[in-house]
């Protein structure tokens, strides 16, 4: 067996011994919803980290900062900012007055079944859409690293959706918390050490390193380039280079306080205090981690080189052959099943927001009128939309296969989350006036802006040469209409602009008259939900 | 509906009216008025600080390439700023925090010995309000 087959095995044995432990303990709706709320604050800090810092962030900021330099840290810049707006905004009203899922707090001012309908659509778009993007980078990661064990891109999928479902069906929202906590601790102990030894083949000199960033030597179309990588302007170029910068500082921004993965680990907590400190902690961890993204990044640029990543498996191999180069094969498996670690813990954190909200937010509340009929049902079917949505990702990532774009699949994500999700939570929150017809007209108006405005921009529409083939070919081959990659500074403020809209087109005074209600359990958390006994 | 979904959430159960009343005190307006106080500023402060970088990276490149130590330019600092403003703002923001959680503590108590006292229980059976 090769080294990174026995690591990735370890790693899976552990997490599935958590799974068991947690299988004991997760009795009732709380507990396997929520983990009873008695998750600590530097605890679900850490899986909010582990939620958060995905494969998009390890292997690709690592590869976007390798192949187009100090663009590439603007992505880890507002990963990072982004949380302020979950800390100031959203993290402690949102514990303060719901229970399980983001339309919990809709719900209690507006009329429940038409809101939380559509916030799960919304909920369960942005899930899957993340998620496959997860599988088939899970898939391709797999296959290349355990190519000599006989292992491809079909079987490596497989093997991942079976995992997260018996995480996520069997361990609940504890085993998930906890298998977020170790791959968050692995993920940044790799981190450092893989900069400690980029600082170290610098001889620890910050100018030398510095020095080699300001001259990357590479070949582009046959010629040998030098470029200094901290110059920007490499990604983003003119004539809309600075507006799809801005617009995915948009995204980023408003987008991680509207994603559902995030937002569920909230209630977590045992109260709004504990949830504060959890962005905190989350906020300490995710702002070394993308600092470290320099040394990551940067090192796989100067030490390893554009030409050498590019013909070994392509940008996202950059952090995996940065630790090859540095120490060997061992820690080149070592990086590699971090990275495994790295998405199975995501997939696991997406997939029970959405079974979460299926089984709460449709199942219960709209299709049976917020009546559970029978004492555990609503975590029965949950445990099988868990399966479910696995099920359906597999096949979709399958389906797709390994050289689809997915890029734009996270993009969509957090663009969908920012226009769709987080205005109608704000005005929830803030807005005396707002009502039922604003938050699905909001939600609808933010999701079909979002998903539109993609399907008509450069990630799906291009003229491709003829040479190019496969499924790296663009979908539709046109001139985009939409010039950015990024929707989201015109999604957002249609987003907003619908919600306003429609609650102006309507009135609903019961929805003013509960405001108070909101206002006052959202600020103070009387009458919060409380930590359940184990 | 409205019952059951009442009923679903926390132990703290009000009616109308004693909501409102809350809303209404002095205790609870000194609350908002404390947060808003730390969070408008807050916010408007991060947003620009923010965004100031990808609007000066995309419409000002020459600028931002300005060395200032060694090959180190004006946007590699710039960018690496950003997250010890995030994390000064948070540690303030947590600081400030304790003056909301001593404010909202005062408001919960008084609210649940209201709840308890028995004055209240009649109205407690009565709790169908119009809605």
């Amino acid at each position: 067996m090769s080294t990174p087959l026995v690591m990735f095995l370890v790693f899976i044995a552990i997490t599935l011994g958590i799974t068991y432990w947690a299988s004991k303990r997760s009795a009732g709706t709380s507990a396997y919803f929520a983990a009873s709320r008695r998750v600590t604050g530097w605890q679900n800090g850490i899986a909010v980290a582990g939620d958060y810092m995905s494969a998009a962030s390890f292997l690709g900021i690592a590869g976007i900062i390798a192949f187009q330099g100090y663009d590439g840290f603007m992505y880890s810049v507002g990963w990072l900012v982004a949380y302020l707006t979950v800390l100031l905004v959203v993290a402690e009203p949102l514990r303060n007055a719901g229970r399980y899922t983001m339309a919990d707090v809709l719900a209690y001012r507006l009329k429940p079944r038409p809101v939380r309908a559509m916030a799960s659509v919304s909920t369960l778009t942005v899930s899957t859409f993340y998620m496959i993007a997860q599988m088939v980078g899970a898939g391709v990661l797999v296959s290349v690293l355990l190519k000599d064990s006989g292992i491809n891109y079909k079987t490596a999928v497989i093997g991942v959706g079976i995992l997260m479902i018996v995480y996520v069906v069997f361990g609940g929202m504890l085993a998930t918390t906890w298998v977020q906590i170790i791959k968050a601790i692995l993920l940044m102990a790799g981190t450092f050490l893989l900069s400690i030894l980029v600082l170290a083949h610098f001889r620890f000199s910050f100018g030398d390193f510095f020095n080699a960033i300001g001259h990357v030597t590479y070949h582009e179309k046959g010629q040998e380039v030098v470029k200094d990588f901290l110059q920007p302007g490499l990604r983003f170029k003119p004539p809309y280079g600075a507006l799809d910068l801005i617009s995915l500082g948009l995204a980023l921004i408003f987008g991680t306080a509207g994603l559902p993965h995030i937002l569920v680990r909230f209630y977590t907590v045992p109260d709004a205090k504990t949830a504060r400190s959890s962005v905190v902690w989350a906020m300490a961890l995710i702002g070394s981690f993308y600092i470290m993204t320099t040394f990551l990044g940067f090192g796989a640029a100067t030490i390893v080189g554009r030409d050498f990543i590019s013909t070994h498996g392509g940008t996202n191999m950059s952090a995996p052959l940065l630790a090859q180069a540095l120490a060997g094969n061992i820690f080149f498996a070592f990086i590699s099943s971090i990275a495994f670690a790295t998405i199975l813990a995501v997939v696991a954190g997406l997939t029970i927001s959405a079974s979460t909200s299926f089984a709460h937010d449709l199942w219960t509340n709209v299709i049976h009128k917020g009546v559970e009929r029978k004492a555990g049902e609503e975590v029965l079917v949950a445990r099988v939309s868990a399966f479910v949505v696995g099920a359906v990702a597999i096949t979709i990532a399958i389906l797709l296969g390994p050289t689809a774009n997915v890029a734009f699949l996270v993009g969509l994500a957090f663009a969908v989350a920012a226009s769709a999700n987080l205005p109608v939570i704000v005005l929830s929150i803030f807005w005396r006036r707002f009502n039922t017809v604003g938050a699905v007209t909001g939600l609808a108006v933010g999701l079909l802006a979002s998903i539109g405005l993609i399907l008509i921009s450069p990630s799906i529409m291009a003229i491709d040469p003829p040479t190019l083939t496969g499924a790296a070919r663009h979908l539709i081959q046109a001139k985009a209409i939409f010039p950015l990659e990024n929707p989201g500074i015109l999604s957002i403020p249609l987003g907003f602009a619908g919600a306003i809209v429609g609650t102006l087109l309507s009135h609903e005074p019961t929805s003013e008259h509960k405001f108070n209600e909101l206002l006052v359990r959202s600020n103070t958390g009387l009458g919060a939900e409380r930590a359940g006994a184990l | 509906m409205d019952s059951a979904q009442t009923a679903e959430v926390g132990r703290f159960q009000a009616q109308q009216s004693e909501w409102d009343r809350i809303a209404g005190t002095q205790e609870f307006k000194d609350l908002m008025a404390t947060k808003k106080v730390f969070i408008v500023p807050a916010f408007v402060f991060f947003i620009v600080y923010y965004f100031l970088l990808p609007v000066l990276v995309g419409y000002a490149p020459q600028f931002m390439a300005t060395k200032v130590i060694g090959v180190v330019n004006l946007a590699y600092l710039f960018a690496l700023s950003q997250f010890f403003m995030a994390w000064t703002i948070a540690w303030l923001y947590v600081k400030a925090a304790g003056d909301f959680d001593k404010l909202a503590k005062d408001i919960i108590e008084k609210a649940e010995s209201r709840a308890q006292a028995p004055a209240q229980i009649p109205s407690q059976t009565s709790k169908e309000v119009a809605r």
